[in-house]
């Protein structure tokens, strides 16, 4: 049974899965941006390589990503890094992206790297359906990790069905059609998560882009399994000297 | 000869399915854009083979374009390369470049779509100005999305857009041109989704784009067999010369030679300070496969995947990809694929003037100097698209004019 599977067996409710962009603010933090999120309530941590077009992300993400870059991030890095992610690091880790990085790396590779570093599941925004069923859907299968779609507001039911099929892990809903870091007005999103509510879908749903507090957390779990926060948090740490209490003060204030 | 729907089949003309030329293409763009881009694939060919679309279009191409755009026989250019050279003249289109036959093919496929408001990015400035154009002819609101650097040098451009009615929005991230205008009209689609339209200026970006492009440029390639029938008898020649940044105004001079296996087609890409100078934007001499803007194609990257910041003194020709299409016929080796410096370029801009008293864009300069490259017989008939005219880029002439004194 994978991480992911199984935290959802034990936690159906308020999973926070927080994102981080990997070498962000500096090149050594990435773990210990994540032993402490998971030492302070994060249940997932979704881990940004970073990009240097990255279309579906906003200017905050956008920004850490180019700095993450500057500060010398590749995948390379973050692999050697990730070696001694397991057993300290016991919360199931994503790895978020885009298809050009990973390409070049070597889609089989970065795969075959991820699993054995003990990675759990990839989101790769612009890894396409079709591509995805006819070319990197079972190349991700064979290294035994999740992989991730995303649904929006304006995906179609047929589609949400087909692209829960393919998923595991989760899914991942995001809140409305935007970039991440714009404010939403929650009331619009609360009618589209009830209708995924109600759907029967396989996976369970996590919400994300603008989920920013506590109230916007509580808000996306009243219909889902939980909320993935990225920008805001990213927001929280970029101005600090001290990530790991930073870190620790944005959860509490999240989960209080 | 008119193109049809049944052209999908053919293999340069065409992208199959998903979107493949070979294997470049396809759409890789996230869940955000899955509905509009869907949208327009399952929607473009219909609604653009449409009798009362195509009645439009053509109207507006002869009454508004000026279409056809002249083919003529440059015969100072032609004695200096000992050979005879055409020009196909779309510099003298409405508003200055070949930019304005997708603007106006997209707008009205916009207008069928029932939306009611246009992004577009652009990089010279042609393609903003083609769209602001044709979107204050139709009375629909614009925006467009330019580079911060490309604001500075096409400053003519970015007063003309005004003019027009379009909102001009800066892009202040990465490299500040091209490719940074196209990620912020691409993520303004992402926030606006429902009623808007991103008319891309090039032949690349997700499927159907390229495609798409190609078929609203092919009326160049349309013309020119007919022209050359007219002017020489036969409609094929030997060479097809057009400037590359994403390729639309090549792939629309190719278009209907494509086929045609004893046309020589030749793209050139701009090379910036020299090929290895680190300052270039020649995508198929630097680029690898990888994935730019929505689709699959050449892309120039370092060893981690990150897309380098390209360099070239033609704004339009700044842009680190390349069409699908063109990584095709780059790789297939149905095109020659050339390249000219930013000096060469300058060179052959300042030939054009005095030879035959045309001004070209910088980009259509590249093209011109790539005639220095080809050793041609004197039988030879090439066809050179001049994509634009030279008047957004007098600043930039001014300065070398001074500095060469
Ligand atoms: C006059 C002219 N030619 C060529 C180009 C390059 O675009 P493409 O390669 O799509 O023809 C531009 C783009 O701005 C242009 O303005």
């Amino acid at each position: 049974m994978s991480r992911l599977e199984k935290l959802f067996q034990q936690k159906k409710e308020r999973v926070l899965n927080v994102y981080c962009t990997a070498g962000f603010p500096e090149l050594s933090s990435t773990l210990q941006v994540m032993q402490s999120l998971q030492a302070n309530g994060a249940d997932i941590i979704e881990l940004g390589m970073p990009y240097s077009d990255p279309l579906a992300d906003g200017p905050v993400i956008q920004e850490s990503s180019g700095k993450a870059l500057h500060n010398g991030m590749t995948i390379e890095v973050l692999f050697q890094q990730l070696q001694s992610l397991r057993p300290s690091i016991h919360i199931p880790v994503i790895l978020m992206g885009y298809m050009n990085p990973v390409l070049q790396y070597g889609f089989e590779k970065f795969c075959a790297d991820a699993a054995a570093v003990g990675v759990d599941g990839l989101i790769l925004p612009d890894l396409p359906q079709y591509e995805f069923e006819t070319e990197y859907g079972s190349i991700i299968k064979k290294f035994g990790l999740d992989f991730i779609f995303l649904v929006t507001p304006e995906t179609s039911e047929e589609r949400i069905k087909q692209l829960d099929e393919l998923s595991t892990g989760f899914l991942y809903a995001v809140s409305s059609s935007s970039t991440t870091g714009k404010d939403k007005d929650f009331t619009a999103v609360e009618k589209y998560l009830q209708r995924l509510q109600s759907m029967q879908l396989k996976n369970p749903v996590l919400v994300g882009f603008g989920i920013k507090d506590k109230s916007t957390f509580e808000a996306a779990c009243r219909h889902a399994n939980g909320a993935i926060i990225g920008s805001a948090f990213i927001q929280a740490i970029e101005p600090s000297s001290d990530v790991v209490q930073t870190t620790k003060t944005f959860l509490e204030k999240i989960l209080s | 000869m008119m193109i049809t729907k049944e052209m999908k089949e053919m293999a340069f003309t065409s992208p199959n399915e998903q979107g493949y030329y070979g294997k470049f293409g396809g759409a890789y763009i996230p869940e955000m854009l899955h509905r509009n881009v869907e949208e327009l694939r399952l929607n473009y060919l219909n609604i653009m083979y449409e009798a009362s679309f195509q009645k439009e279009f053509q109207q507006l191409l002869k009454d508004y374009v000026g279409r056809p755009t002249p083919l003529f026989l440059a015969e100072r250019l032609s004695k200096t390369f000992n050979t005879q050279i055409y020009l196909k003249r779309e510099d003298l289109n409405h508003t200055g470049a070949h930019k304005i036959n997708n603007a106006i093919g997209q707008v009205l496929l916009a207008q069928r779509l029932g939306k009611k408001r246009i992004i577009a990015e652009t990089g010279a400035g042609q393609h903003g100005v083609a769209t602001a154009t044709v979107c204050a002819l139709k009375g629909i609101e614009c925006v467009v999305y330019m580079g911060e650097k490309d604001i500075e040098r096409q400053a003519p451009n970015v007063a003309r857009m005004k003019m027009l009615g379009a909102k001009v929005v800066p892009a202040t991230s990465g490299s500040k041109t091209l490719k940074d205008a196209t990620n912020e009209a691409i993520r303004a689609w992402i926030n606006d989704p429902l009623d808007t339209h991103y008319i891309i200026g090039s032949v690349v970006g997700p499927h159907p784009y390229p495609d798409m492009v190609a078929r609203f440029q092919s009326v160049i390639s349309e013309e020119t067999r007919w022209q050359l029938k007219e002017k020489t008898g036969s409609e094929l020649p030997t060479h097809v010369i057009a400037c590359v940044g994403g390729g639309s105004n090549a792939a629309g001079a190719f278009y209907h030679f494509l086929e045609e296996k004893e046309v020589q087609l030749v793209a050139v890409e701009a090379a910036g300070h020299g090929i290895s100078s680190g300052l270039s934007a020649a995508t198929t001499q630097l680029g690898k496969p990888g994935v730019l803007h929505g689709s699959k194609s050449l892309v120039m990257q370092t060893e981690d995947g990150q897309v380098v910041e390209p360099h070239s003194i033609s704004a339009g020709l700044d842009y680190p990809g390349i069409g699908p299409l063109h990584a095709h016929l780059f790789e297939s080796g149905r095109g020659l694929f050339l390249s000219a410096t930013d000096e060469e370029a300058l060179d052959a801009a300042f030939e054009l003037s005095k030879l035959e008293g045309i001004i070209p864009a910088l980009e259509s300069a590249h093209a011109l100097s790539a005639l220095k490259q080809i050793q041609f017989k004197e039988s030879d008939v090439v066809v050179l698209c001049l994509s634009g005219r030279g008047d957004k880029d007098l600043a930039t002439y001014m300065n070398e004019l001074e500095r060469r004194g």
